[in-house]
């Protein structure tokens, strides 16, 4: 596919994404490929760089180095993009990056990736001097032409001005004359005063297709004679097909096909309803392998078990064993179970796989990953391996993922059409890459009010190790050890440690708010705890350590200020707070909520404040807030996987719950305003609910929860002391 | 063949009558705007109108629906509530991913046209079926309200 749809140019009140428009039709992204150098003479384009192409009719392109899955990156990218490139911003047109890894990959992660909250942290720069690059280009055309200092030339909306002669010329009018140029090195960029588009809540280009059913999600993909097929991957993890009996399901109508491999079994037919009967009309039985009899409960002791070993020193500062032995020790571990994404778009990929070509439609965080897969498989060159990279149904890390791209391939292989390869919500929640379970054993010495020793082992699987091995050194994953080795409180004999434990069976991968997460939950709550002990107010305690963490400190004291920190509340219900300095976000977070008699917990109110830096789109950071301390919500009150016989046993939304909006608590989010670098959002809500949420309902029933989900049996009839 | 009449439009499909509309609409007929969550009616994302009314449709026999007026995320804006419940979905920028909106949006619009000034009961009883794992509830009930007033 390439090219073929006719770009929508009905100028609205923003700009659109290139899409197919027509119901049931298909998203295709015009694939080109951007030119590395400035425009030659004869081209229609200008394409300073991988980002911004300008064609002679004035049209702006922006191609996205990062996906869209509801996070407004797109509108991030477009106005950072826009701000430097002085672009109409009503008026640019979106396409999706292809797989290119030199052209787009990540500064971070040197691959094409979207995640761990970096899209803004990481692009802020090469984005600004991507679009302040394609201006100067085109102001050193317009100054040649008019024989004039670029100096003394002005952009504004698609135009280049020369004041003192009243001359001005199109972007779109001055492509022919950057013939020849060369692109600056470092563009002079916008002093931050002079932003107009950053900063402003600016309306999201993504959203307008997604109110009346056009936006086409890699579930939607419909390429013509596409068939339809839905898979049983062996229920024990690692487990094989030994035999399957497929005489109903061929009987079944509108069942094309049963595609037999190692480890599951995929019905193909003229639809989702014919693949789905045909799935359930099979007999399939399974080599269960190895991990037949594994157990939560075996899980969780082999975790406890290594807890109890050295780890591999995140951080060591002063002597804590020799702290920890005066003062008051206070001595706790926490614990976290598996969970799923449960993206709500469920896992899927479509492939049509030639003798030579494969195309494939999918939504996916990590694109050149999904290519390389593709073309491992099938034995294909890179560049003929094709994948569309449609909107994402929600991503939370389950589309860092390629195994769902994988599956669908090797199902292709066998398939003479297009297949697209959906996958029950059963399957989804069975075959995920799981949030580890982790244990954290935290040890701290008071004196005076003060932490003087604090120790702090976690104990998890390394997701890092699996999926980025070169970033897995002398046993430290970084990512679980994010917001625990460098804790933002003054401790001055610390000592954090890792203890890598893979459980069995089950795979692990990232989720929303990764390691953080985890670590966040186990400190502020033991904050809380130590607080007590100290027989301090959990805001003063915290606020008094955080000397060296002033702008988490005002965040604390706004957040305090706005939640009513202090005020007396009704019986049975309680305020906990929450810090946290993570993924580059500085975010203090109050929850109010009740506790009933038989322990039903319900959340009033939230107040989160938040230093994030430079703000693109307030609107946008506020939104993430709200979402994420809602996914947060989710986890704290009803997220657990668990395991028996080597298998699942949670399988769709009535066993594997999610808030709703009945149980949805009104939200406030404070940004305080700031000139430092941008900081990541997407994950920051979801961190800092469970603790807040934790702390107040101790405030509220005086029981410390170590465990999560919250375990409402220990707070029946319960009140604080 | 079956019969349906859907978004005003008369549309003949070969399909089984046991078959779920949610399949029809987006396999065969390939209006995809209404999506596929969790197919047992725990999610919400499949959400069409019946003669108005409400109803998840991957559960729900495309033989079953006889001479009722289907309607579908790709027809709410031809009638006023919906239209207005686009608008304040817009203005309110409620949407993330966007996966679960279109049964929002219809869930929204069947409350308005039943209550056209609902309360915050109202809207968690009407709203609670549908699932958003974004979490933009808070915006769902803001602009639920926003609706209301242009109504």
């Amino acid at each position: 596919m390439s090219d073929a749809t006719t770009p929508q140019t009905t100028p609205t009140r923003r700009a659109f994404l290139k899409s197919g428009l027509a119901a049931g039709s298909i998203l295709l992204v015009g694939f080109h490929m951007p030119f590395a150098i400035a425009a030659d003479a004869k081209a229609d384009v200008f394409a300073p760089n991988a980002f911004i192409r300008i064609d002679r009719q004035g049209q702006i392109t922006l191609i996205m180095p990062q996906v869209e899955m509801g996070q407004g990156i797109y509108t991030a990218v477009a106005m950072i993009l826009a701000e430097e490139l002085d672009a109409t911003f009503e008026q640019v047109t979106l396409e999706a990056a292809p797989p290119n890894d030199a052209l787009y990959a990540n500064p971070t992660f040197k691959i094409q990736v979207t995640g761990n909250s970096n899209s803004i942290r990481a692009f802020w720069m090469p984005l600004r001097k991507a679009g302040a690059g394609a201006r100067a280009l085109l102001v050193q055309a317009a100054a040649t032409l008019w024989q004039v200092d670029p100096a003394s030339c002005r952009t504004d909306k698609n135009e280049v001005f020369h004041d003192a002669s009243g001359r001005k010329a199109a972007y779109g009018a001055l492509i022919e004359h950057t013939t020849g140029l060369t692109p600056p090195q470092d563009p002079p960029l916008k002093p931050v005063s002079n932003f107009k588009l950053i900063g402003r809540p600016l309306k999201r280009l993504d959203t307008p297709d997604k109110v009346n059913g056009k936006v086409i999600y890699g579930i939607d993909a419909m390429p013509p004679g596409v068939r339809f097929a839905t898979l049983a991957t062996c229920p024990v993890f690692g487990g094989t097909v030994r035999h399957v009996d497929d005489t109903k399901a061929k009987s079944v109508p509108g069942v094309r096909q049963i595609v037999v491999l190692d480890d599951l079994v995929a019905v193909v037919g003229d639809h989702m309803w014919a693949a789905k009967q045909g799935l359930a009309a099979l007999a399939i039985t399974w080599n269960e392998g190895v991990n037949a009899a594994v157990t939560s409960d075996e899980i969780w002791k082999q975790l406890r078990a290594a807890s109890e070993k050295e780890g591999a020193v995140a951080n060591t500062q002063g002597d804590a064993t020799n702290a920890l032995t005066k003062g008051d020790l206070l001595e706790a571990a926490y614990e976290l179970p598996f969970l799923a994404h449960a993206t709500l778009e469920p896992m899927n990929c479509t492939v049509h796989l030639n003798a030579d070509a494969c195309e494939i439609w999918v939504g996916t965080q990590v694109l050149s990953r999904a290519q390389a897969v593709a073309a491992k498989i099938t034995g294909l060159p890179l560049e003929k391996v094709t994948v569309h990279n449609l909107l994402i149904g929600g991503g939370f890390g389950r589309r860092l993922e390629v195994d769902g791209i994988e599956k669908a391939v090797r199902i292709a292989r066998h398939v003479d059409a297009p297949v697209k390869v959906v996958w029950s919500r059963e399957e989804d929640i069975q075959h995920d890459a799981y949030r580890p379970v982790y244990r954290n054993r935290i040890s701290a010495s008071l004196s005076g009010g003060r932490i003087i020793g604090w120790k702090h082992r976690i104990t998890g699987s390394s997701i890092i190790a699996r999926w980025l091995p070169p970033a897995f050194q002398k046993g430290i994953d970084i990512d679980a050890i994010d917001s625990a080795a460098d804790i933002p409180y003054d401790i001055p004999n610390l000592f954090v440690d890792y203890v890598r434990d893979e459980p069995p069976a089950v795979p692990t991968g990232f989720w929303r708010g990764v390691g953080p997460n985890n670590n966040v939950f186990a400190i502020e709550s033991f904050m809380d705890e130590l607080a007590k002990k100290a027989g301090k107010d959990p805001v003063a305690f915290r606020r008094d350590m955080l000397g060296k963490s002033p702008r988490l400190q005002a965040a604390l004291d706004l957040a305090a200020s706005k939640a009513d920190w202090g005020r007396s509340l009704p019986a049975r219900t309680g305020r906990g707070i929450a810090v946290q300095t993570a993924f580059g976000s500085h975010i203090a977070t109050v929850v109010e909520a009740e506790v009933d008699e038989n322990g039903e917990i319900r959340v009033r109110r939230i107040v989160s404040a938040v230093d994030t830096g430079i703000v693109v789109n307030p609107d946008t950071v506020v939104a993430q807030l709200q979402g994420g301390l809602i996914f947060g919500l989710t986890a704290a009150l009803y997220g657990e996987i668990t395991i028996d016989k080597g298998r699942v046993q949670q399988s769709n939304f009535h066993d594997y719950r999610m808030l709703r909006i009945d149980q949805t608590p009104a939200i406030e989010v404070y940004l305080i305003k700031s000139g430092e670098p941008p900081g990541g959002i997407g994950e920051t809500g979801t961190t800092a609910a469970p603790p807040a949420l934790g702390n107040a309902i101790f405030a509220a029933t005086g029981v410390r929860l170590r465990r999560l989900p919250i375990d409402r049996a220990l707070l029946t009839g319960r009140t604080a002391g | 063949m079956i019969s349906l009449r859907i978004n005003g439009d008369v549309k003949t499909v070969d399909a089984p009558a046991d078959m779920p509309l949610l399949w029809v609409l987006r396999d065969i007929l390939g209006l995809t705007g209404t999506k596929f969550g969790c197919g047992i009616a725990q999610c919400g994302a499949c959400t069409v109108h019946i003669d108005g009314v409400p109803v998840r449709s991957c559960l729900l026999p495309v033989g079953s629906i006889g001479e009722r007026a289907v309607t579908t995320i790709e027809g709410i804006s031809t009638t006023p509530t919906g239209a207005k419940v686009q608008k304040a979905w817009l203005d309110l920028e409620v949407i993330q991913c966007g996966y679960c909106q279109s049964g929002q949006i219809m869930s929204a619009v069947a409350l308005l046209n039943a209550i056209p000034h609902p309360d915050d009961s109202d809207i968690d009883a009407a709203m609670a079926g549908n699932i958003c794992r974004c979490g933009t509830y808070v915006r769902i009930r803001d602009a639920i309200k926003r609706a209301a007033k242009s109504i």
